[in-house]
């Protein structure tokens, strides 16, 4: 491991730790303009965090080690998972540590635990937050594996390094097998996030939620590492499309000045995409829970035939 | 052929393999409608492409064909059916739409292992798309065999005929012009007799639904 990856290794975890708040209050913003509302400022996650951290954490009394250790669990894979994708540059020493196929499974460990955590208390909340969990996750994983399978196809590498530096550096094509998995990767975004077609993030209320309801007994420091990790969450999902559909200007290894200019790519390629996410939450309405098997079917669909496109036509 | 072609129209082919798809899931005749005049437009795409590709004249006035027939007229028509049949915000109950969909992949991966060896054959440079034509032709079958409407029924006939004009551009650059402008005609005719026949069918049995012309039998 030479300095310039520890280097770049570091500045992505700062990059993600401090622009993941960044991204949901910018969504925020962004959303309130479209509705006609008076936006909260864009550091506002960061003071609710701060204020949650400050807060006693108050845990039922029949809680077992399980709902302890869920926050930090879910906290280091989103932060793993941050880590492993490249964000400002391919050259992570920690890239070789885990494929995108590993990155699908470090999702599925912290819908695990979130979700047992959830059932650990005995509340009837937590436990209908858990199944509808469970119901989007199982549907969401292998549209998402599809996503991957198609972009390793192209690039004939499972790893997100080298899908980048493949995809990045490819004579200009036409590919519709791209465009379908970024479709699917879209919509498999939308439902693994809680956004809104699938789940409102803004709401409590109480037939509609599923994220919400999954950590409605944690508060203080766990509320606010879960609330940390979510928007890690939507950081990770962003720079994975980022990565895999706009490879242009992740720096490669061995050229810092591209280095230089990898921040501002990623803050204006975030910028837009939060606005784009804003404005699909806006001009969506959230549908019933039992539309979600067909909406996630529809992205599974688009993985698959991408996956095909790409083997029967080559393209 | 520069690449670039080669890939225009593999993307045309992908859009119309994709609306072949988001037809069998649709539940509302209206967007149905808007999806066969998509298709259509998609083919005169392809259509416009392989012969300003390989200097095919002929290419261009059954594009001009497509366009005039399956993207204005026949929407026209059916959008006026409808209209005056009353049922243009139906929804249609389907069943099990993930299901349909896996058929759908099913039928996708069949049709290609199908067209493979006839492909090898064809000197067109659409070959490759061989098989997604065929899929599409395929995949119009299933949807009239799912669906219980006369009107969706109608409009998976008309998606056939789009495979099938697709098959033709790809395997071996179009038919002859005298068999297109017949089916062209077909199609039309075919299109309005069908109108007559879903008034009479809505007025013997007051609703467009085809499982009652099972009890036509006579005891």
């Amino acid at each position: 491991m030479n300095l310039e990856g520890f280097l770049a290794q570091l500045l992505a975890v700062a990059a993600a730790l401090a622009g993941a708040p960044l991204l949901s209050g910018w969504v925020n913003q962004c959303r309130a303009w479209l509705q006609n509302r008076r936006a909260p400022p864009i550091t506002m996650p960061f003071r609710t965090l701060h204020k949650l951290f400050w807060k006693e954490s108050v845990i039922a009394h029949d809680a077992s080690p399980i709902f302890r250790v869920t926050p930090y669990i879910v906290f280091g894979c989103m932060l793993l998972a941050c880590l492993i994708i490249p964000t400002l540059s391919t050259n992570l020493p920690l890239a070789p540590a885990a494929d995108a196929i590993a990155l699908v499974g470090l999702f599925g460990v912290a819908r695990l635990f979130i979700s047992l955590a959830a059932m650990d208390i005995g509340t009837s909340f937590g436990t209908l937050g858990a199944r509808r969990e469970m119901l989007v996750g199982f549907l969401a994983e292998p549209a998402f594996l599809m996503v991957v399978f198609t972009a390793s196809l192209i690039s004939s590498s499972t790893s997100l390094a080298t899908t980048v530096s493949t995809l990045g550096h490819r004579e200009f094509a036409i590919l519709p097998s791209l465009a379908f998995a970024g479709l699917a990767f879209t919509m498999v975004s939308l439902a693994e996030n809680a956004r809104v077609p699938v789940d409102n993030p803004a709401t409590h209320l109480e037939l509609t939620m599923i994220h919400e309801a999954l950590i409605l007994e944690y508060s203080g420091r766990h509320l606010a590492l879960i609330e940390w990790a979510a928007s890690l969450k939507l950081f990770a999902y962003s720079c994975a499309g980022f990565a895999i559909f706009f490879p242009w200007g992740i720096a490669e290894a061995s050229d810092s000045v591209a280095f230089l200019w990898a921040l501002p790519a990623l803050a204006a390629k975030l910028a837009v995409g939060g606005f784009a996410l804003a404005l699909i939450e806006t001009i969506l309405a959230k549908m019933r829970i039992f539309r979600v098997p067909e909406f996630l079917a529809t992205a599974f669909l688009l993985g698959v035939l991408a996956i095909l496109v790409h083997l029967l036509l080559g393209a | 052929m520069s690449p670039l072609t080669g890939q225009i129209l593999n993307l045309f082919a992908s859009v119309l393999l994709l609306i072949a798809f988001a037809m069998l899931a649709q539940r509302r005749i209206v967007t149905l409608i808007n999806l066969f005049a998509i298709q259509g437009l998609a083919l005169v795409g392809s259509t416009v492409t392989v012969a300003w590709a390989t200097g095919q004249r002929h290419l261009y006035y059954s594009a001009g064909i497509t366009l005039v027939l399956k993207v204005v007229i026949l929407p026209f028509i059916l959008h006026r059916l409808i209209r005056r049949l009353n049922v243009k915000w139906d929804i249609e109950t389907l069943i099990n739409i993930p299901t349909m969909m896996l058929v759908g992949i099913v039928l996708v991966v069949f049709a290609f292992n199908l067209a493979l060896p006839i492909s090898q054959f064809s000197q067109s440079i659409a070959r490759g798309t061989l098989g997604i034509a065929l899929a599409c032709v395929l995949m119009s079958f299933l949807m009239m065999i799912t669906r219980s409407k006369a009107v969706p029924q109608v409009i998976g006939f008309l998606a056939m005929e789009n495979g099938l004009f697709f098959a033709a551009t790809s395997a071996t650059y179009g038919m002859p012009m005298v068999v297109e402008l017949g089916i062209a005609l077909d199609v039309l005719v075919g299109m309005i007799i069908l109108g007559v026949f879903m008034f009479q069918i809505r007025e013997q049995f007051d609703s467009l639904d085809i499982h009652h012309l099972e009890k036509l039998k006579e005891d």
